[in-house]
């Protein structure tokens, strides 16, 4: 830590199932509302899981002329709206500093799937000479990264990280690590997917991994609770304007928390199921904790990773026990915030990182929804139901993606 | 309506752009913002709404607002356009 450069979360923004704005957003994750429905998007009646957190009160319109929405798919109008509530937000002209030290890593876990399967019912149908030339660009994952520096000329570091679920926490992670080197001074960093489609349900629900209490919507998600039967697919984005303190400082900019610690690790165990012991993940929670100069004792909250799927939510708290300690995990807060959300997949790491960050400028830890029937092998506190108020001083944010990929974060009250 | 209008009303949509703009002489690309995917993908509208197979070779010299409708009409798709609406009417 001695003489690093340090880094500062100054802007934030949000497309989620629970709004289009921090305050919204912020208003319902204390109320504990949630924000999963049935599917409107096209016809599931023939998918076994169909609800989902689907986008709600977004106007495309307020942040992407007509002609570009064509250009883009659904991930990118979520990403480049996030992208530019979080400029709005951290106060920041990017034509008042050098924008080749300005760069982008918002990243998809999927990308595209919604513009790959129209374009595959054209080829289907209409033959081969009728693929839009906007199908490559439209589809690509790191597409987005590119169209928000078109936006505002950012000439810095720009690229697309992708670890399906673990995507955004890593993306947070790297832009970080862009920062403390000193290869940028600020950094666009996050995550979108748009996977509420026929390919996305249906790829998720052939794994049996997504809840399919079709007749509650709103009850379906319900991580560390007993009863739990898979996760609820969600949509959206979250970006956050990440600046090198000083930078921020001289600025006069807010500061909602520091950006302290990341690890990352890998199960190298399976490619979808986790490490049953949780090893990879409490090594990354460990490194991470190493990494911001914490010990566990000083974390007050753990946002988790929290699918409600069986394995996760178990292996999980493992992993906390062993990255903390017993005693330690038993005393730290913990919730999965994916209660009310759902799953927003490659965008998830990031809507949980501006809930950490959040939770510190607040003081208030948001809870975990549909918590009714203790789990043995689920034992800690995951802040049942309500909202707590209390000071926040450090939190971990956690994301395992498919592919074994493990994530956290570490922020820090400053 | 006839294949000036419809060829005016295909490049308002697909560009983006004010019918006021879409003048005979105006480029695609130096006046009405188009790059060169968007000039592929406007061809593609013209074949969609013609029925008509446009050669890559014929496309690239499809430059302006009027070489598009001098180029429809000497494939006679003016005629047929008249042709659609009589036995329509």
């Amino acid at each position: 830590m001695n003489g690093r450069r340090q880094v500062a979360v100054t802007g934030m923004g949000v497309v989620s199932p629970l709004g289009c704005t921090l305050n919204r957003v912020w208003e319902r994750l204390v109320r504990g509302v949630s924000g999963i429905r049935p599917i409107s998007r096209f016809d599931a009646s023939a998918f076994a899981s169909r609800i989902a957190g689907e986008v709600v009160e977004f106007d495309v319109d307020a942040y992407i002329p007509k002609k570009e929405q064509r250009r883009m798919d659904p991930f990118s109008h979520y990403g480049m709206a996030a992208s530019k509530m979080a400029v709005a937000d951290a106060g920041l002209d990017f034509s008042a500093m050098d924008r080749r030290r300005a760069g982008v890593l918002v990243g998809s876990g999927i990308g595209g799937l919604q513009v790959m399967l129209d374009q595959t019912r054209v080829f289907l149908e209409r033959g081969p000479s009728r693929f839009s030339p906007f199908m490559i660009p439209q589809m690509i994952t790191n597409i987005l990264s590119g169209q928000i520096a078109i936006e505002y000329g950012l000439r810095g570091p720009n690229f697309a990280v992708v670890s399906a679920c673990a995507t955004a926490t890593h993306s947070i992670g790297e832009a970080m690590r862009l920062i403390q080197y000193g290869d940028a001074d600020v950094v666009l960093a996050g995550g979108a997917e748009a996977p509420i489609c026929e390919l996305g349900v249906g790829g998720f629900c052939a794994m049996r991994a997504l809840s399919t209490r079709n007749d509650a919507p709103t009850k379906a998600s319900r991580p560390f609770d007993k009863d739990r039967d898979g996760f609820v697919i969600a949509e959206g984005a979250a970006v956050l304007l990440l600046e090198e303190l000083e930078h921020a400082r001289q600025r006069g900019a807010r500061i909602y928390c520091e950006l302290a610690g990341y690890g990352r690790t890998c199960d190298a165990f399976h490619i979808t199921a986790p490490d049953e012991g949780g090893t990879g993940a409490a090594e990354a929670m460990r490194l991470a904790m190493d990494d911001a100069g914490v010990g566990p004792e000083e974390v007050d909250y753990i946002n988790a990773h929290g699918t409600s799927t069986e394995l996760n939510d178990k292996c999980e708290t493992l992993a906390i026990k062993t990255a903390l300690g017993e005693t330690q995990a038993r005393r730290v807060m913990i919730s999965s915030t994916k209660s009310m959300t759902g799953h927003l997949l490659g965008a998830a790491g990031a809507f949980e990182s501006l809930v950490c960050a959040l939770a510190i400028a607040h003081g208030v830890v948001p809870p975990t929804i549909n918590y009714e029937t203790p789990d043995p092998d689920c034992d800690l506190d995951y802040v049942p139901n309500t909202a707590r108020e209390t000071r926040v001083r450090v939190c971990l944010n956690n994301s395992l993606g498919f592919g074994g990929h493990n994530a956290t974060l570490c922020f820090r009250r400053v | 309506m006839s294949l000036e209008e419809k060829v005016k009303e295909i490049i308002v949509e697909q560009l983006g752009v004010n019918a006021e703009q879409v003048k005979p002489e105006a480029s695609f690309i130096e006046d009405l913002g188009a790059d060169s995917l968007d000039t592929v993908e406007l061809v593609m509208a013209f074949e969609e709404e013609f029925r008509a197979e446009i050669p890559d070779e014929d496309a690239e010299k499809l430059t302006t607002v009027g070489a598009v409708i001098e180029y429809l009409k000497s494939k006679g798709f003016d005629k047929q356009l008249e042709e659609n609406k009589s036995s329509n009417g």
